[in-house]
Parts: C-alpha cells; structure tokens; sequence
C-alpha cells in the first residue's frame, strides 16, 4: 500500500505543536506560560505555511483514505486562521477566568488537527474519528471554565446532543457499509455509478440518518435547540470558535461526502434538504429577533446562517459548492468577530451580554464599537462588506440551479434578520448609559483579533474575487 | 426454525428484555447492571457473528472498563432519590421508539437480496485476521484514533480534576 | 444459519430503545448509558454485515467504535462530576441557569 506522509503534513503539524504545547506546559512556572499562546500561533502560522506551499497539489494516502486537494487545503486555511485568532483572543482571557492555558492551547490545536482530517477525509471511518477528536476537545472546552455553572451545563448540554447525533450518524454510516460493502468513499461512489438493478433499501435509511446527523453537527432546525444554551455557556473566545470552525468543518464533510461522493442519491434528499433550508433560515431569524442577549441573538443569528449554506448545498453543481466555500469564507471573520468583541466587554463573573450593555458604546469605545458595526453590518448582508458578497453569490446559485423559491426566501430573511442586527448599532450609538469602565480582559491581542477580522470583513466585501477564484479551484480539485 | 434460530431468538429476547430495563428503571444501579447483561448479550451475538476476537473485546473493554467507569462514578457521586415517573413523558417517549423502530424495521428486511453469510476462512474474525486488517487497512484510522483517546485522557483530567 | 435481516432488525429495536432512552430521561447517568446502548445496536449492525459481506473491515469498524464509546463515556463521566460540583444533582431539568 502506498503511503506518502505529505498529505498528512498539515494535519501533522498541528497535532506535534498541541503535543508540544501539552509537555512543555507540565516543565514551565506559572507566569510563564504566555509563551505556549505564541507556541501554538508558531505552529497555527507553519500549518499555514505548508498549506499554501502545498495549494494545488491532488494527492491521496493510505489506500486514498486520507487527501491532500485544494478542497482540504482552502478548508485547513479557515480552520487555522479562525484556531489563530481564537487563541489571539484568550490570552487573557484564559488567565482571568482560571482555566488552565496549556490543556486550553492544546485542545484547541487537537480539536483544529480534528477538522483538518474531517476537511481532507476520504473514507467514512478517518471522517467519523476526526469528528470525533474535534468534538470531544471541543466539549472539553466548552466546559473548561470551571467555576462558572453555565460552563459546566453548557458542556453538558452539548456532550449530551453531539453523543446522541454521533450515533445516528455512525448508524448511517453502518448502514451505507453495508449496502456498498465498503466505507471508502471512492469505492462507494464505484458502487453508486454501477448500473445494476437494485440499491438495498438501507442505503436510502443509511443516507438520511447521516442527513440527522450533519444536521445537530450543524444546528440546521429541527435539531438547533442546543446551540443558543451552549453558545451562551461556553466561554466566549470558545463559542467563536464553535460557530465558526466547528461548523466549517461540519459543511466540509457535508460537501464531501453528500455532496460529491454520494451525489448519485441527490433526488431522493433534494426535498429534505429545501425543507431543512427553508425552516433553519426562517426560524433562526424569527428566534434571533426576541432574543434578550445579544450572545443568544448571536447564537441564533449562526443558526440562520446554516440556513443559507444549506441553500448552496440544496443547489449543488459548480456555483452552489463554490459559493458555500466563498460563504464560509465571508461568514467567518463577522462571526467570530462578534464573539470576540463580546468577550471584550465580559466582566469578572457578570457575564455583560444583553442589549443593554451596549448602550453608549459608541460613545466609549469608538473603536470596538465600529468594528462591532461593521461585524453586524457584513452578518445582515449590507454592501461592500463580505457578508453582502456571500449572500450574494449563494443566492444566485440558488436562481442558477433553478430554486428561485428558495434564493426568495433566502432575500426576505436576510431582510428580516436586518432588525435585531441593527438593533445592537442603534444600541451602541443612540442610547446612553450601560458599561461604565474598563473590562477585566483588556489585552492588546484581543484587540489584534478584532481588528483583523474587521479588515478581513472589508476584504472579502471589497475585493472578492482572489477568495471566490481559491473557492472555485477548491471546489473542482473534488472531481 | 433450526437449533441456531432458537438460540438466536432467546438471546434477542433476553437482549431486548435487559436494554428496556437499562431505559426504564428508577434504580441507577439496577440500570447499570442491566447494562451489563446487555453488553454480555451482545457479546455472545457476536461469537455467532463470527467475530470471536471482537466478542472477546466487547467484554475487556465495555463490561471491563467503561461499566466500572460508570459504577465508580454512580459510588462516587451517590445519587439519592428515585427519579419520578411521568407517565405523559414516559409514554410519548416510547411512542417516539416505537415510530422509530416501526419505520427502521421494514426497510431492513430486505427479501430480494441473496444476503445470507458467506462461509469465510476458518481464520476469519480471529486475532490474527483482525490484526492484519487493522495495521494495513485501517492504521491510518488506528493513528487518529490514538489521538481521539489521548484527547480524552486530557479532558477528563482537566473537568474532574479538583480546583486546589 | 440465522438470517442477517434478523440481526438488523434485532439492532434497529435496541437502538430505538436507546433513543427513548436518552429522550425520556432526567438522570444524566442513565442518558449515557442509552448512548452507550445505541452505539453498542450500531456495533451488532457493522458486525452482522462483515459476516455477510465476509470482509474484516465491519469488526475491525467496531474496534473504533469501541475506542470512541470509551472516549466519550470518560468525559461524559467527566462533565457530569463537574456538572455535580456546581448542582449537587444530575437531573437537566434543574439546570435553570441556561433555558433548556
């Protein structure tokens, strides 16, 4: 068998700075320990390194379990730039509130090393324990802050939902192994395009179950209800995390594997998947807009947003997966810069979330509270910013494919979700009141992450088209 | 129906007896050893599966480990007071079971296909067959799944350990 | 020789008694231990088809299989200590800081 270890570079990387970071953490004093952050950004910027170096190589290993394409490349890039930036924003973070740095760096790297086999996986079983390695880190440090309660009750939450979809997911995948004889992925698909009488009936079961379980990886509505819970629980930098890498990795092994390989049974999921689409935009927007917090309208807001990249998955063909890539791409920096700019405002033990303690911001903190502006400007869909650009291209995918319905839809939402977006700005710049002093996380990185997925949010807006062509060439290196 | 049939269904029987008690007893303890008998279930479900090796496992690592796992930490939290039966919730559940199992259980039976076993070699399922397969195939699958557990050896210590 | 149908539909019932599991009940313990169930249902079903399909690659599956369920019952065990630290009680419905 051949097995060439360059695909597993990236991956590889990773995985040998979170054992570093992990050991080096046992033999260091206490106030030391800033140095693991830069350690893991050493090793996060590496990773980048190698992936650009190695962009339009097409490699598989193992058997062609594992693959090195510009698919598992464009998606590796988001991974560690959003791990980068999560780990910019605790610094301080992670000091002030007592979880403990070495375990918090290096599960965050070990849950990063998780996506990057899911993005790059090209057989069920390397898929399923890649998501497995990113959920059960991602657990951990949902429930890492130990003196907080809702720490604590949001990992359990979320424990409870991932265990539960993870064994509706790996009956789908029993299911498909056994009606095609194999979890490959090239050798399923074989299996699909051989014209022969009958497919077994729990191929179809297998594939829906999978459906189930992509669906509570990624909060698509019916199965959403844990993500507001555990968004608000979790520590900040560690929710933005979630709603960006997490569910970066989820659509990644969406498009790969429902998308691609298995894209012979698209009849039959075509009209679950619209429901899917349909409902998540619909009623995380509605959800969104009675929100009291704005960490829950947040949480919500990524559920609507789930609805839209399924739209592209609904669409399919050459725009609709390049357009759900270049999506994911816009839709990282606003997100994740919303929850970094909250995690600026958290106050030792009274969690500042609601609407109210933005009041003045404007007035206070020019600076966060433009960014946060433009982060909620870029989530609505205004032009120029990356958000419009996103929106736009998804929902003319949708009218290209033929769902028009479906990119109407898509429109009146993004209208709708309008409201509780700009709500937060009229909070900031027209009322008085609110935050008085200085938060207990006041660290120049945080700043740092902030600024840069603001300026990530105007390029993406302004200039698009280097990102949309990266999206197109990752989307073809799967044929 | 042969002798291999009769066994089978006796052993499905007393399966599904002991997994409706793990889900439907007030007793946490009373729970976990119906668990047990499950698990032991399963395991000789295997042995006629032609998965010795693989039964052999099932009982190492579930009855072994993870069910002292759950005992030890049933003991060490030592939960008081029977939770209370909702009737309302209790039935609507089993309801939902019910659909469940009522819509997997017509697509499983799958008449057409010639599926019954294939007679294998006599080394199938045993140690050494599973050992080719897993460091050839499947070592791939094998690597991350050592990072799977060090990851949770990590995370354990990091929740449960208690704060100085 | 016993069909697999049998085998299939014998695993579909004792997963779907582990998803009333974990539907209907309020001690977190028990919930995972209808996890545990659902995954050990998934295991019989890999188990059957590689008697069927005469291939290896079903057990060696459940090897894996094994490996995560222990995995996920350490830091299901795990949370649930921490969980029992702040609440002194393991049913979700008292968890009232965050809206279930």
């Amino acid at each position: 068998m051949d097995a060439s270890l360059i695909p597993l570079l990236p991956g590889a990387q990773v995985l040998l700075t979170a054992l570093v970071v992990m050991l080096l953490d046992l033999f260091i004093d206490e106030h030391e320990r800033g140095l693991l952050a830069w350690i893991s950004l050493l090793g996060l910027a590496l990773c980048g390194a190698e992936a650009i170096l190695l962009w339009g190589s097409s490699e598989g290993t193992f058997g062609d379990t594992l693959l090195l394409d510009n698919f598992a490349l464009f998606f590796t890039q988001i991974f560690i730039a959003v791990a980068a930036l999560t780990v910019l924003s605790s610094m301080r973070y992670v000091r002030e509130t007592g979880i403990h740095e070495g375990e918090f760096y290096s599960l965050i790297l070990f849950a990063t090393t998780g996506m990057i086999v899911m993005a790059a996986a090209n057989d069920l079983m390397v898929f399923f324990l890649g998501l497995e390695t990113m959920s059960v880190a991602v657990y951990v440090l949902t429930g890492m802050w130990r003196s907080s309660a809702r720490s604590s009750e949001a990992a359990m939450k979320y424990f409870l939902m991932g265990a539960f979809a993870t064994g509706f997911l790996l009956y789908g995948i029993a299911l498909i192994y056994g009606a095609t004889g194999s979890t490959n992925l090239n050798q399923i698909s074989a299996y699909l395009l051989e014209p022969q009488g009958q497919w077994p009936p729990y191929l179809f079961v297998g594939g829906l179950l999978l459906l189930v379980g992509f669906g509570f990886k990624v909060g698509a509505v019916p199965f959403h209800f844990w993500i507001p819970d555990v968004y608000e629980g979790a520590p900040t930098p560690v929710t933005g995390f979630m709603a960006v890498a997490v569910k970066a990795a989820a659509f990644a092994a969406w498009a790969r594997i429902l998308m691609h390989e298995l894209s012979p049974l698209d009849s039959d999921w075509a009209l679950p998947l619209r429901v899917l689409a349909i409902a998540t935009m619909t009623i995380g927007n509605l959800l969104a807009i009675s929100q009291p917090s704005v960490k829950r309208m947040l949480a919500y807001s990524s559920i609507a947003h789930a609805g839209y990249l399924l739209i592209g998955i609904v669409a399919g063909e050459e725009w609709g997966s390049t357009s759900l890539l270049f999506y994911l791409a816009t839709y990282a920096p606003a997100t994740f810069g919303a929850f970094a700019v909250i995690t600026l405002l958290t106050e030792q033990d009274k969690p500042k979330e609601d609407y109210g303690h933005f009041a003045g911001l404007g007035f206070k903190r020019p600076f966060v509270a433009m960014a946060m502006s433009l982060f909620m400007l870029s989530l609505a869909g205004f032009p120029p910013l990356a958000g419009f650009t996103g929106k736009f291209h998804i929902f003319r995918s949708a009218i290209i494919a033929g769902h028009t319905d479906l990119a109407i839809i898509g429109v009146l939402n993004s209208l709708l979700s309008v409201i509780y977006y700009l709500r937060v700005i009229v909070m900031m710049y027209m009322n008085e009141g609110g935050v008085k002093g200085k938060s207990f996380i006041e660290s120049p990185y945080l700043y740092t992450a902030v600024g840069l997925a603001a300026a990530a949010t105007i390029y993406l807006g302004v200039l698009p088209m280097r990102t949309l062509e990266w999206s197109r060439s990752a989307f073809s290196s799967l044929f | 129906m042969n002798g291999a049939q009769v066994g089978f269904f006796i052993l499905a029987g007393l399966l599904i007896v002991s997994s409706l008690w793990v889900v439907f007893q007030r007793n946490v303890v009373h729970s976990a050893m119906a668990l047990v008998a499950a698990l032991f279930l399963v395991a000789i479900l295997f042995l006629t599966l032609n998965a010795p090796m693989v039964g052999v496992l099932q009982i190492l690592v579930y009855a072994g480990a993870i069910m002292v796992l759950f005992l030890f930490v049933i003991m060490f939290l030592n939960p008081i007071g029977l939770e209370q039966r909702r009737r309302l919730w209790w039935g609507f559940g089993a309801l939902a079971g019910l659909l469940l199992a009522g819509a997997l259980v017509p697509v499983l039976t799958n008449g057409d296909a010639p599926r019954d076993p294939v007679v294998a070699t006599e080394l199938f399922g045993g140690p050494e067959e599973l050992a080719r397969s897993l460091f050839t195939d499947f070592v791939l699958p094998f690597e991350i799944a050592s990072i799977l557990l060090l990851v949770a050896i990590v995370g354990a210590v990091v929740l449960a350990k208690r704060e100085p | 020789m016993v069909p697999l149908d049998y085998y299939l539909i014998l695993s579909a019932i004792i997963f779907a008694i582990g998803v009333v599991g974990v539907l209907i009940r309020r001690n977190l313990i028990i919930v995972l231990m209808s996890i545990e169930l659902m995954l050990n249902a998934v295991n019989l079903t890999f188990i059957a088809f590689a008697n069927s399909l005469g291939s290896m690659d079903g057990q060696v599956i459940v090897f894996f299989v094994m490996a995560v369920a222990a995995a996920e019952a350490v830091i299901g065990l795990a949370i649930v200590i921490s969980v029992f630290r702040h609440r002194q009680s393991l049913d979700p419905q008292e968890m009232q800081l965050l809206k279930w």
